[in-house]
């Protein structure tokens, strides 16, 4: 494969296509499909076809209004449709060349004029199945280039250039890690992608994987190359069937193509990928505990250093970026460092997806430039707080992150500045809570989560989400003493200090964060025993014994 | 040095092969483990002693560890799941929509706790953390098939189907 032979292939994708006056684009990610879209999409070829017009139906993954889903977009017209049942096949079929359903029209212009898409820019407009719908749209470009035009230095030279951080919430400079794996000595180096995408509310990688599977592998390819890897793993969760069956496919797509293998596109070069699925583990999307998993063991962390870059997978100096980062290697290396650190804020370069969800209108997957302000996202993209309710709470970062107020709306979004306020950038779910829901009750959510999640293997964290779970419900419960109230704050203290990874370290997150802006919660479930927003039971009686303390 | 010979299948049912062509593919390497595990899980629907036994001689990883694997993992099960199962997602955007009471609805209807079975083995009650689709919250899996903004009338509706069938 020569960058030629990509462009014929792109070229005759192109004049398949121009031989329609319409595509008709059908949403087939994992929102729509419960919907049943696929039959939606069966019936929209066959009225299609029984019309005689000149269209073309395409199977495309997540257009991110999940919210109103099934979602179909017509082009050229560019007329999207929401909440598509197959009965409307034939109407939307008719409509072509014509005045569109107005009945099924969705207008959302501010929903999506304020996006930037740069991970997203294929999701929803190409078949994530067909390898060659890929190409088309500059597909493994970025790859060819790197392999014939550039060095690996080169490469890790761009990626440094263009500020991009690790997406997986940490924020790590990419192009360092990448520089310290390239340096790092070992004829053996893998190159992991972390898929496991445990947070709750988040599922922004299952969207990337599901609707855009070529651009996750053409990133990790680059990287291969640029780190002088030759084996790469990519680790999904096993609740994500979808994403692991177009990811498989999409693998022996490439291989069919000559994109991933041996001396790949006539150079020196070769890569292969394997997939490798998770069991539900939330730990495992720490680094340390994603290797051990892939090595077949329990997903338990490892204290660093050494860190994965110098001795990771079987001991060997392994690459792991975030399925997100990954995703936006290709843009970069296309358009160059430049481009993209001109898109975002002074420390937060080019976009973020993120994963609105909770108590909001436009639920769905979004993609904004960093330092965009919260209020922005959640009052003009997100269309505000439904059904009257008031906006309490915006949730970011998972069992990891914090609880931001209304005040703290117009802060920008980037790793820093969420961070100063005690919250985390995360891997990008962002809840939003309206006054219904219960700060510490949900403070108690996220501890319980974390209690069920740690793996057991330091006592801080086994033993202290425990405690702290206890303290919680006794709180919860309306038997709470202020007392209590402090020695959570120790607790969360010694928790956050002396954990061994990250999930023990950020664990009392949700705790620090509710606390700091919604202590007057807490004070109303423990001094005048009423929860303010109605949803934790005081009623229940005191328990004979509580439940005694948890043993490390 | 003599070289490996993999035991023989415990049984002639076909699923085993299923299970040995995963080992098969992956060179037996001990790696392996977790991808068997899931073979396993996904062609007899739980995990147990004697798969678990299978496997770690196949892959010659001390039982210990395998046994490890199997109970730090969520998506291992080592009891056989209902006729039915319904598994109700509680991710925390599911969570703010409410899925407490469902996951309350469903218990007090089947008389059984969250992650077992009804006595006569025709439904079991699953939650799971999150399945990625926050933005139909909240939904639930009937027998796998995802379904959003699940309302507690519905999902009965559904558990009652599976009663009378």
């Amino acid at each position: 494969m020569t960058i030629e032979e990509l462009e014929q292939i792109a070229a005759s994708v192109r004049a398949e296509n121009a031989k329609f006056d319409h595509e008709i684009n059908v949403c087939m990610g994992t929102g729509c499909l419960s919907q049943h879209s696929d039959k939606l999409k069966d019936e929209l070829v066959k009225t299609v076809e029984a019309s005689g017009k000149k269209a073309f139906v395409r199977r495309t993954g997540c257009m991110g209004l999940c919210a109103a889903g099934p979602l179909v977009l017509v082009d050229p017209e560019e007329i999207l449709y929401q909440h598509v049942k197959a009965s409307d096949a034939e109407a939307v079929a008719a409509s072509l060349g014509g005045e569109p359903v107005a009945a099924l029209q969705c207008d959302l212009r501010e929903h999506f004029d304020q996006q930037v898409h740069v991970v997203l820019e294929n999701s929803g407009k190409i078949d994530p199945e067909k390898i060659d719908d890929y190409i088309a749209r500059d597909g493994y470009q970025a790859l060819l280039t790197a392999l014939t035009d550039m060095t690996p230095a080169g490469v890790i030279h761009q990626i440094t250039a263009s500020g991009l951080r690790g997406r997986g919430g940490g924020g790590y400079p990419t192009g360092l890690k990448w520089g310290t794996v390239a340096k790092a000595t070992g004829d053996i180096k893998y190159v992991v992608c972390n898929g496991d995408e445990g947070d709750p509310g988040a599922f922004m990688d299952r969207s990337v994987l599901e609707s855009d599977p070529q651009r996750v592998l053409e990133g990790m390819a680059i990287a291969a190359y640029a780190v002088g890897a030759s084996k790469g793993y990519v680790y999904v969760r096993a609740e994500y069937p979808l994403a692991v069956a177009r990811l498989t496919n999409c693998l022996r797509e490439a291989r069919r193509r000559g994109l991933l293998g041996n001396d790949i596109c006539g150079t020196p070069f070769s890569f292969d990928v394997e997939v490798r699925l998770g069991a539900g583990a939330f730990v495992c999307g720490e680094e340390t505990a994603l290797i051990a998993s892939i090595e077949g063991k329990r997903g338990t962390p490892k204290p660093r250093p050494p860190y994965p870059a110098v001795s990771g997978l079987w001991g060997k100096p392994t690459l792991i970026n975030n399925v997100e980062t990954f995703a936006n290697i290709a843009p970069i290396i296309r358009k160059g460092g430049k481009w993209f650190a001109s898109i975002g804020s002074e420390r937060s370069k080019g976009t973020k997806v993120f994963a609105l969800t909770g108590k909001i209108t436009n639920t769905g997957l979004v993609e904004v430039p960093m330092g965009i302000s919260l209020r922005k996202i959640i009052e003009g993209i997100g269309g505000g707080v439904p059904d009257g309710h008031t906006f309490k709470a915006v949730q970011t970062g998972g069992p990891s992150g914090g609880c931001l107020p209304a005040e703290m709306l117009d802060i920008g979004v980037s790793y820093d500045a969420l961070l100063k306020v005690g919250a985390m950038m995360g891997s990008g779910g962002m809840i939003v809570m309206d006054d219904t829901s219960c700060m510490v009750n949900v403070a108690r959510f996220f501890i319980e989560f974390c209690m069920t999640e740690s793996c057991g293997k330091c006592i801080p964290c086994r033993a202290g989400t425990a405690q702290m779970h206890t303290l919680l419900t006794r709180i919860c419960e309306g038997h709470g003493t202020m007392d209590d109230l402090d020695l959570l704050v120790e607790l969360c203290a010694t928790v956050k200090e002396t954990s061994l990874c990250g999930l023990g370290q950020t664990a009392p997150n949700p705790v620090l964060s509710t606390l700091k802006y919604f202590k007057h919660e807490y004070i109303d479930h423990i001094v005048h025993k009423r929860c303010p927003a109605g949803v934790c039971n005081m009623e229940t009686p005191v328990a004979a014994e509580f439940p005694g303390e948890v043993l490390a | 040095m003599q070289a490996f010979a993999p035991p023989p299948l415990p049984s002639d049912d076909k699923r085993w092969k299923i299970v040995n062509g995963t080992m098969r593919k992956n060179g037996f390497a001990r790696h392996a483990l977790i991808e068997t595990l899931h073979t396993v899980q996904s062609s007899f629907g739980y995990l147990d002693d004697d798969s678990i036994r299978f496997v770690a001689k196949s892959l010659r990883v001390p039982l210990s560890q395998a046994y490890g694997v199997v109970t730090f993992y969520h998506h291992f099960s080592l009891k056989p799941p209902g006729k039915h199962t319904m598994t109700i997602c509680t991710g925390t955007a599911c969570y703010i929509k409410g899925t407490d009471k469902l996951v309350a609805a469903a218990e007090k209807r089947l008389g059984v706790p969250q992650g077992q079975t009804t006595k006569d083995g025709n439904i079991s009650l699953m939650t799971a953390r999150c399945v990625g689709a926050c933005g139909r919250a909240p939904v639930v899996l009937t027998d796998g098939e995802l379904q959003g903004q699940m309302t507690g009338d519905a999902m009965l509706a559904q558990l009652e189907r599976w009663a009378v069938e």
